[in-house]
């Protein structure tokens, strides 16, 4: 009897399905490629065809121009080669996907990056059993434990609501995370003008363009610096201590990130208000996926894989890790 | 707790002094007895809960979470309170269901103080059963000690003063005879109870000290000595009790032993703590000691091995007498106290102490020749001092004065740029400078972060970020053409960069776009001005 899931070939450079002739997120251009979501670490240019949801293919061709691709929508089924393919919801930004894939009657679902609470720019997180899933761990510490997304929102607001002479800058993940954020912001009351850094500007439009309601949004450039004061402004984490953020009043450093858990962490940023909030799933909702799920075998892709496989084998399961490289994911 | 708490969280994440300050004032003004007493101790570091270490904490936490996930964690977190903080799971439901009653910092030091080693797992746990992360936190900090929140014993005893609006120098003088939770000095602070007494006690006295001389100034009313490049010290002895205080107040009395040993006269004096060796001064300046830098061995020791002892003996050089025996004498004028220092270094064994020597000199021309000679005597300068000045705490005008030597300049290139901190973050605001060797290369000699006007700092800026040509972490390299004429006190060996230099106080003294940088200075230029 072969090893479960032996058709599924782990490479540091992406996950091989050499009978359906295709690559799950390369980071090398490869013939066929199947994307997870529109994150530059798992959807990289170059590839010959692209599989991805219609979400994920749109972020593809506004960051690298246009994709010779195939929309797949979700729960949609292809059969490339031996094998049987359906995109389900991930739960992790707009478009992301979980990818389920059976041949000879075994179930493998690489569920790319994801998790499980609720996120108003994307359908929730569908779980699939199957006998191997495929996970990240990029939070798999029992330390990490995000609060309420919409509770630190709140701090938000507040923190903007008490500096009348200074602004909030909050730095976001440009895809996904700052969207999120606004809504956040929007459904914790905040409907005043929300300033972005124009790194921003043409996934916000994207986003919009998938009917998700941004409300007024204004690019900060076109703000004098007086008039920030009091607002909250968002830009990518990288632009926190950069020369762009002189012209704004005085900011408060805000940033959104899981990271942000560690006091330490949020020190060595200089930031003063850290927000918790992860796209990814957190220690308890990555124990308790693979515990829902129970499959006969865990593979974690990246991240803290030594805890994660440590506390599955704890449980007498199996589990390994894959190594695959290059989806660190330091700015969540 | 949720006070404290939140204080702690926010002055983690509050990098301007300023605002810490305002911070804990607040909190001091607004919090009860005895909890505010107790969290000032905590903040000053003198809270000390012997029961509860961080093996019990270790303990307590293994009992709840797996310890190979823990040591993970705590590898990752780099902080046990912290890593406790937040591993801490959810309590079993029985726990949530007995409705939580708010402790308060006071009850909860007091509950932590009554444990034992053997109970101290069991009562700890009961205790972060009922407290969100951020409470767990503030009561593990207040457990293992070492807040690690960026507020020096220093800077919480200067929020205190600030609050009760009193000199932070007369919260110092009575610091180190009261206890927590401080009943006498918040009564003290609030005007209703008198100034706690210290005397008896081996204490901290502000220190006094000297502000550079701008002009003249006139022999008769001044006296001059020799300025020592060493620590200074204050060396207590009071109900048979000796310490060593350095300039910020923190005891360093186990570093330096055979001082403390020998300083067997009770009173309080002040002087300047050097090494013996050839480094600097001679006879004629009433004995040599070694350079700085043979010091820099013995600084920050928690252990002093025999060795160092015996390669670098230190001694102190004494300036002042603030106390002789009982008597406070630092309202009198200061040619009684020199005169009364004199007497009192009689007693003293000569291997440990001297008293600094003045300088003999006709009028202030003459004070001026002989300072001229100071760099070649390796001498950072002369002192002047008013004859009849009281010793009073900080730096008043007109009382004592330093006249350092000129200082030492040298044409380098910039190598390196690094952002700064605070206001400074989106500015390249350090950096690091070289001089060529004899093979045509850049050798690092230096880093400065001052001496720039803000134009020049906002100019230095723009030139690092177009002449990039490379990145390490927040490290930038620079195209090597920009000359920048740097000015510091005197320059040793040193194994810290890879010229074998390293400068005391260099500063940026001018930007130098009109010199090529093919004529910057040569390492070797630099090395000749090593005394």
């Amino acid at each position: 009897m072969t090893a479960l899931g032996s058709w599924v070939h782990a490479h540091p450079d992406g996950i091989h399905i050499p009978d359906g002739d295709f690559w799950i997120d390369p980071s090398a251009p490869r013939d066929r490629a199947l994307v997870t979501h529109g994150h530059a670490d798992h959807a990289r240019g170059g590839h010959g065809a692209v599989l991805a949801t219609p979400e994920t293919l749109d972020i593809m061709e506004c960051r690298y121009g246009p994709q010779s691709g195939q929309p797949v929508r979700y729960g949609e089924t292809l059969r490339l080669g031996g094998v049987d393919v359906r995109f389900v919801p991930a739960g992790h930004i707009l478009g992301s996907a979980q990818i389920v894939m059976e041949k000879d009657g075994e179930r493998v679902v690489v569920s790319g990056d994801y998790k499980r609470r609720p996120d108003p720019t994307c359908p929730p997180f569908e779980p699939v059993p199957c006998d191997v899933f495929v996970t990240e761990a990029t939070f798999a510490l029992p330390v990490f434990r995000h609060p309420d997304a919409a509770d630190e929102a709140r701090k938000l607001i507040a923190a903007a609501r008490a500096n009348p002479d200074r602004c909030v800058l909050a730095g976001a993940y440009a895809l996904g995370k700052a969207q999120r954020l606004i809504l956040e912001l929007r459904s914790a009351g905040w409907d005043r003008p929300i300033h972005i850094h124009g790194a921003l500007q043409r996934l916000c439009d994207l986003y919009r363009a998938h009917g998700i309601d941004l409300g007024d949004l204004r690019p900060v450039a076109d703000a004098k610096k007086a008039d920030l004061k009091g607002e909250i402004v968002l830009c990518p984490p990288s632009a926190l201590n950069d020369r762009w953020s002189r012209r704004l009043p005085d900011p408060i450093t805000a940033m959104a990130s899981g990271w942000m858990r560690v006091r330490q962490r949020a020190r060595q940023r200089n930031v003063e208000l850290p927000l918790v909030i992860s796209d990814h799933a957190d220690w308890d909702e990555l124990t308790a996926t693979v515990t829902e799920l129970d499959p006969e075998e865990l593979w974690v892709t990246h991240g803290r894989d030594d805890a994660l496989v440590h506390w599955r084998r704890s449980q007498q399961k199996k589990a390994r890790a894959l190594h695959l490289s290059g989806l660190e994911d330091e700015d969540d | 707790m949720r006070a404290f708490a939140e204080l702690l969280e926010r002055l983690v994440y509050t990098r301007s002094r300023n605002a810490k300050l305002k911070l804990i004032g607040d909190y001091l003004r607004s919090a009860p007895d005895p909890d505010r007493g107790w969290a000032l101790a905590a903040l000053t570091g003198e809270l000390s809960l012997p029961g509860v270490k961080a093996g019990v904490i270790r303990q307590m936490v293994t009992e709840r979470v797996d310890p190979d996930l823990f040591a993970m964690s705590y590898d990752y977190v780099g902080d046990l309170a912290e890593t406790v903080a937040l591993i801490w799971p959810a309590p079993p439901d029985a726990v949530l269901d007995a409705k939580p009653e708010a402790l308060s910092l006071g009850e909860t030091v007091e509950r932590l103080s009554r444990l034992t080693r053997l109970d101290a797992p069991a009562a700890l746990s009961a205790m972060l059963d009922r407290l969100d992360a951020s409470e767990r936190y503030a009561v593990l900090k207040l457990a293992t000690g070492g807040m690690r929140v960026g507020v020096s014993a220093r800077l919480a005893k200067t929020a205190f003063a600030q609050a009760v609006d009193l000199p932070v120098e007369d919260v110092e003088e009575v610091w180190h005879g009261i206890d927590a939770p401080y009943p006498a000095l918040f009564a003290w602070g609030a005007g209703d109870g008198k100034r706690p007494d210290a005397r008896g006690l081996p204490v901290f006295r502000p220190f006094m000290l000297a502000q550079p001389l701008e002009g003249e100034a006139d022999l008769s009313d001044y006296a001059a000595e020799w300025k020592w490049d060493g620590v200074r010290v204050q060396l207590v002895r009071a109900g048979g009790q000796t310490r060593l205080y350095s300039r910020a107040g923190d005891d360093i009395t186990g570093s330096f032993p055979e001082v403390a040993e020998a300083f067997l006269r009770e009173g309080v004096a002040d002087g300047e703590l050097l090494v013996r060796g050839a480094g600097q001064g001679a006879d004629a300046h009433g004995g040599a000691a070694a350079s700085f830098n043979a010091l820099q061995q013995r600084l920050n020791r928690k252990t002093v091995t025999k060795k160092m002892l015996a390669e670098h003996p230190a001694f102190v050089r004494l300036y002042d007498l603030l106390i002789d025996g009982e008597r406070d004498v630092r309202t009198r004028p200061w040619t009684e106290r020199r005169a009364r220092l004199e007497a009192f270094a009689e007693g003293l064994d000569p291997e440990r102490f001297d008293v600094s020597r003045l300088i003999t000199a006709k009028d202030f021309d003459d004070l001026a020749r002989l300072r001229e000679g100071a760099r070649e005597s390796a001498i950072e300068g002369v002192m002047l001092k008013r004859r009849d000045s009281e010793y009073v705490a900080g730096r008043k005008a007109g009382l004592w004065y330093k006249w350092k030597r000129d200082p030492l300049t040298a044409d380098c290139v910039l190598m390196y740029a690094q952002r700064g901190h605070g206001k400074r973050s989106s500015f390249y605001s350090d950096y690091t400078f070289g001089a060529w060797d004899s093979e045509g290369g850049l050798l690092p000699v230096g880093k400065a972060y001052f001496g720039f006007t803000d134009e020049e700092l906002a100019w230095l800026d723009k030139f690092v970020r177009a002449n990039t040509v490379g990145r390490f972490g927040p490290v930038r390299e620079v195209e090597k053409t920009l000359v920048l004429e740097v000015a510091f006190d005197s320059i040793h060996e040193s194994t810290r960069h890879k010229s074998g230099l390293s400068m005391r106080f260099p500063r940026i003294a001018r930007i130098r776009t009109d010199k090529p940088a093919a004529e910057a200075d040569r390492v070797e230029t630099l090395k000749a001005l090593i005394v």
